[in-house]
């Protein structure tokens, strides 16, 4: 079966559709930018999106390249600090929605973004934290939008920067943490989502023409399946039409890359 | 009291081997001509915080100015890795640097703790994260009210932060606007202050409530137009993302670098003589 879009399209497009119209959404850069600002020109115009550099209700007409891009101050609300962004806003629990993205991700959703292999001596020192941490902490939900490979989808991340459900079960609520947890995490492949009680993620839908080899084979623990698991609706002409218009401009926008990462 | 002279100047006057310096700037206002003119002349042994590490210290630590880091995200946003950055770390390489890392809320509200004068941040953050593990600078505290247990951690109290602004009046008051990141905090949490301008005015005509750093609380300020490329500076010039994607060629191989530090700061005799270098289409050929 050939398909008119690609399986990061889709993946965009699948997590765009989690965005529920006036939620206030704390934005990562890269994946869940797009995957926002894609929300915000289909069915969620109202979301107010908040970046860590401090606009809220920014409406960039592009994709940042950088978390402060000038085009997110000049169209947001307000801009305010980077210190009142973390303490009134993301500590002060007005934020509904973490969007996130992730460098290695365990079954229960924890997030490594430090390092591969050791951390005094590391096979690869990746950026760090920046301000997932607090987010994954404490926005009410976290939507986590990343593709999934062996590499990624870990049995075990090297480096828990940032929580999950930690051991699962009810261990996050144990450890006393203001928000929910991640809800869904959105791949290329698939969506998946916590069990109600393991917390383990489960496959909750696959996406158009994807097989459940091809999830086995690209993750790396024995991933299960919900037992209601069906197919992800395929993206419709105008999601598509949309996020290929913002594209486009994007590129326009920052010269010749347009994946606005 | 805010004194105007040359960046050169300031940098002499100000920023000394061996200090911890804090070098401002969220994406936006990174003071870049000024992290040159620190390498130009050949700090060492500094401690640098800031919350994104960004090119202006990949290059400060590629040319071994550093010997420790505090920081919360080390990336080329929107590109990849700080490729010095990686190396020292990974390789020790031009040097070893010691990296005491935070998150972003930890670091902004530690440099409100320093403007505060106080010890230390507490902040609801890191419960289940690994980062307290390799940094015992991480802590916990009970609040004396609920019990509650929260994490604290030590404020962030530069010996000098060096800022870049829009605009500064004739007695040194400077206005900055758009993205302002944690500069404020930082200025007010340091012993001393520098501060790079787009420009001199005879008057800020700035609103109430606008973000403006008094000359009683700067002790240095220099006109540095373009003093924050590749980084941007609102109202004056947008962020150079085709440098920033260059740079990730330019610093992948020690090689690379080394030319391109030689040719384009230390040989350069200041910020201007570097922008003319940045035009030289011959010259940039080789790295783009």
């Amino acid at each position: 079966m050939s398909q008119s879009y690609s399986a990061d399209e889709m993946m965009t497009v699948a997590a765009a559709r989690m965005l529920r119209n006036g939620a206030v959404c704390f934005v990562g850069i890269g994946l869940p930018s797009t995957a926002a600002n894609l929300a915000r020109l289909t069915h969620a115009p109202d979301a107010v999106l908040i970046y860590e550099s401090g606009p809220i209700g920014a409406k960039p007409s592009v994709l940042p390249l950088s978390i402060g891009d000038g085009n997110l101050a000049e169209t947001a609300d307000t801009v305010v600090s980077t210190p009142e962004i973390f303490r009134y806003w993301l500590q002060g629990g007005r934020i509904d929605v973490g969007f996130l993205g992730a460098a290695q991700l365990d079954r229960y959703a924890n997030i490594n973004t430090t390092v591969v292999g050791s951390y005094e001596r590391p096979k690869v020192r990746l950026p760090g934290a920046g301000g997932a941490p607090e987010i994954s902490s404490s926005a009410k939900e976290v939507l986590i939008v990343v593709k999934q490979s062996k590499r990624t989808f870990v049995d075990k991340v090297d480096f828990v920067t940032s929580v999950g459900y930690l051991t699962g079960g009810d261990s996050r609520e144990r450890a006393g943490l203001p928000g929910k947890g991640p809800v869904a995490v959105i791949t290329d492949l698939c969506i998946l989502r916590p069990d109600p009680v393991t917390r383990e993620l489960m496959v909750a839908t696959l996406h158009p023409g994807v097989t459940r080899d091809r999830i086995v084979a690209s993750t790396g623990w024995p991933v299960q399946f919900s037992a209601e698991c069906e197919e992800t609706e395929a993206p419709r002409e105008t999601e598509l039409a949309v996020l290929r218009d913002l594209k486009a401009r994007t590129a326009a926008a920052h010269g010749e890359t347009g994946d606005g990462a | 009291m805010a004194e105007w002279m040359s960046l050169a100047d300031a940098i002499r006057e100000h920023v000394h081997d061996g200090d911890c310096v804090a070098m401002e700037g969220f994406t936006h206002l990174i003071p870049f001509a000024a992290g040159h003119e620190v390498i130009r002349q050949r700090r060492r042994n500094l401690t640098l915080v800031r919350m994104t590490p960004d090119l202006i210290y990949d290059q400060m630590i590629g040319a071994g100015c550093a010997a420790r880091l505090m920081f919360s995200w080390g990336g080329n946003p929107g590109v990849g890795s700080l490729h010095r950055f990686r190396d020292a770390v990974e390789n020790n390489w031009p040097a070893p640097l010691a990296i005491e890392e935070r998150s972003h809320s930890d670091l902004a509200n530690a440099y409100v703790a320093g403007a505060a004068n106080l010890p230390f941040a507490v902040l609801r953050g890191y419960t289940g994260s690994d980062l307290p593990r390799v940094n015992d600078r991480i802590r916990t505290i009970a609040c004396p009210f609920t019990g509650e247990v929260l994490a604290a951690t030590p404020s962030v109290r530069p010996d000098v932060t060096v800022i870049h602004a829009q605009k500064a009046d004739w007695k040194g008051n400077v206005l900055l606007w758009g993205i302002l990141g944690v500069q404020k905090e930082a200025v007010l949490a340091a012993r001393r202050v520098v501060i790079t301008v787009e420009e001199r005015v005879p008057q800020l005509h700035a609103p109430q409530n606008a973000c403006i750093l008094p000359a009683w609380v700067v002790n240095a300020v220099c006109e540095v137009p373009r003093g924050a490329t590749p980084s941007y500076a609102h109202g004056y010039y947008e962020r150079d993302n085709v440098f920033y994607r260059a740079w990730d060629r330019i610093a992948r191989e020690r090689e690379t670098f080394v030319r391109w530090m030689e040719q384009h700061v230390l040989s350069t005799s200041d910020f201007a003589e570097y922008l003319a270098l940045q035009q030289d289409a011959a010259v940039q050929a080789v790295y783009r």
